[in-house]
């Protein structure tokens, strides 16, 4: 399992790319193994305002649905469509094709607050021991 | 509390199974992927440890006497080698439980129930049960493996010792499966809940393994893949195959769950059972709630619970829904008011607030080309 040592990472399993200001969103390789294949997705609309920890969407499996959860505040300034008819690529691709929003963050510090990659293997770690 | 494993839990885990708990067990939800498992049940054919489920024997001159009592539909319709679909229902006519009963001998049947309903059952069972019959737990003793799928019936027929291509659907037959440890006595059971073709091949808990590694190595040349309890659940809701603790339970009857088929309530040679006052009752005054097929017309899935509304009111609720993996489309199942319940019906479900379109359709949503 793979988790890019450029990312940062939540509990709830998502990951944040900070690039030039901007923000964006994912969820990890361990969240779309756990979850299995997804089927369906739901996101915001660019322009709409995201905050940090709150709940911004939701992807489906052909079993359950999954919230998810912001790592930063701030404006959602793309959404990747595209998932809409391909939702599979969060399965094939999560940390490139199956990216889910990029954010204009209202607050950069909010990204000291999650882990970094070697942090977030030995939170997986833990996790699947349970 | 420890979950309970089946006797095939070692095959699981070495099959790279993804195991969860269901109703107090440690069951694979998945090995390669549901789509995957699913597809290959639709197209080839897959095996699924159903083990968990319970068996509850019924032998002695009152057998069917006690079964007619105790469970819906008409026990004395059965011949030897014959199966049927029924409930066990409570005075109030509420579902306990969703079986099949099966007959050996006039003297000897037995029922196939719900693994989560399993303890529930028998204590049940036992409190209701009268006459000469005595009631035995098989449960521990017994193995279940279905093989389901269009190729299902070759492959079981190549691991069995005698024809059983003849067997008709809701048809059963003792017979051997010889395999490397040794020959191992099965039954072999035309019935399945995947809507595909197929057998459950019942055998000692102890040989469960051994049989297991036979029909996958027929069957692996042919397609046959091991399948877990989300492609189980996605195959029985495309076939419209209702599942306890969503479509059933002690607060719905078997006819608003459109199980009036399994439910002998005129039927000469049934006589009374538990329940049927209820239900007489509930047909007379006609039925307030149905269960039907919604196919969803708009972005996003309808799930369990969600709320189903006509007019922008509450007309019902969601007992599953997911999206079919054979149709592509989002698919529900639910109880609405029977004014609503017409095919072709307008309706939506809530979905996150928003109130996304669905339309009542005929069920099943899929069905096999060479129909389980």
């Amino acid at each position: 399992m793979e988790f890019p040592e450029d990312l940062k990472y939540t509990k709830q399993h998502e990951w944040a790319r900070p690039a030039d200001g901007r923000v964006t969103v994912g969820i990890t390789d361990y969240a779309q193994d756990s979850l299995g294949e997804l089927v369906y997705v739901e996101l915001p609309e660019v322009g709409s305002e995201v905050s940090k920890e709150d709940t911004f969407g939701v992807v489906e499996s052909v079993k359950a649905v999954s919230d998810l959860f912001a790592p930063v505040s701030g404006s959602v300034v793309e959404v990747n469509t595209a998932l809409v008819e391909s939702p599979e690529m969060l399965n094939s691709d999560p940390y490139g094709d199956g990216w889910l929003i990029v954010v204009d963050p209202s607050d950069v510090a909010e990204l000291d607050d999650m882990m970094d990659a070697k942090e977030y293997a030995d939170f997986v770690e833990a996790e699947k021991k349970g | 509390m420890t979950l309970k494993r089946t006797p095939l839990h070692e095959r699981h885990l070495s099959l790279g199974g993804r195991m969860v708990e269901f109703g107090g067990w440690d069951m694979p939800v998945q090995y390669a992927g549901i789509i995957a498992e699913h597809t290959a049940c639709r197209t080839a054919a897959a095996i699924f440890d159903v083990s968990h489920m319970g068996e509850v024997g019924f032998t002695g001159p009152g057998a069917l006497a006690a079964i007619q009592r105790l469970s819906t539909n008409d026990a004395a319709k059965l011949v030897d080698g014959r199966v049927q679909y029924a409930a066990l229902c409570l005075e109030s006519g509420g579902v306990v439980d969703d079986i099949t009963v099966y007959r050996r001998g006039p003297e000897n049947y037995f029922y196939v129930v719900n693994a989560s309903n399993a303890e529930k059952d028998l204590a049940w069972i036992r409190k209701n049960v009268a006459g000469e019959v005595t009631v035995e737990d098989l449960s521990a003793a017994t193995a279940l493996i279905a093989v389901q799928g269009p190729k299902a019936p070759g492959i079981v027929q190549r691991a069995a010792d005698r024809d059983i291509l003849d067997l008709p659907r809701y048809w059963f037959r003792d017979g051997v499966v010889a395999c490397k440890a040794g020959k191992v006595q099965v039954t072999f059971s035309r019935t399945g809940y995947t809507g595909e073709d197929g057998f459950e091949v019942a055998c000692p808990a102890e040989a469960a393994p051994a049989v297991w590694d036979r029909l996958l190595e027929i069957g692996g040349p042919e397609g046959l893949v091991p399948a877990g309890l989300g492609a189980r659940d996605t195959l029985r809701l495309e076939a419209k195959m209702c599942l306890y603790g969503h479509e059933l339970d002690e607060k719905t009857t078997p006819l608003e769950a459109a199980l009036g088929w399994a439910v002998a309530l005129d039927s000469p040679g049934k006589g009374d059972f538990l329940g049927r006052d209820a239900l007489l009752r509930q047909k007379a005054a006609g039925l307030e709630r149905r269960l039907v097929g919604l196919e969803m017309a708009g972005a996003g899935i309808a799930r369990q619970d969600y709320p189903i509304l006509a007019g922008g009111k509450r007309a019902g609720m969601v007992t599953s829904g997911t999206k079919s993996p054979t149709l592509g489309k989002a698919i529900a199942l639910g109880y609405v008011a029977t004014e609503f319940s017409k095919v072709g019906t307008r309706v939506a479900v809530e979905i996150r607030g928003r109130e996304v379109p669905a339309m009542v359709v005929r069920t099943p949503f899929y069905r096999a080309p060479t129909p389980g």
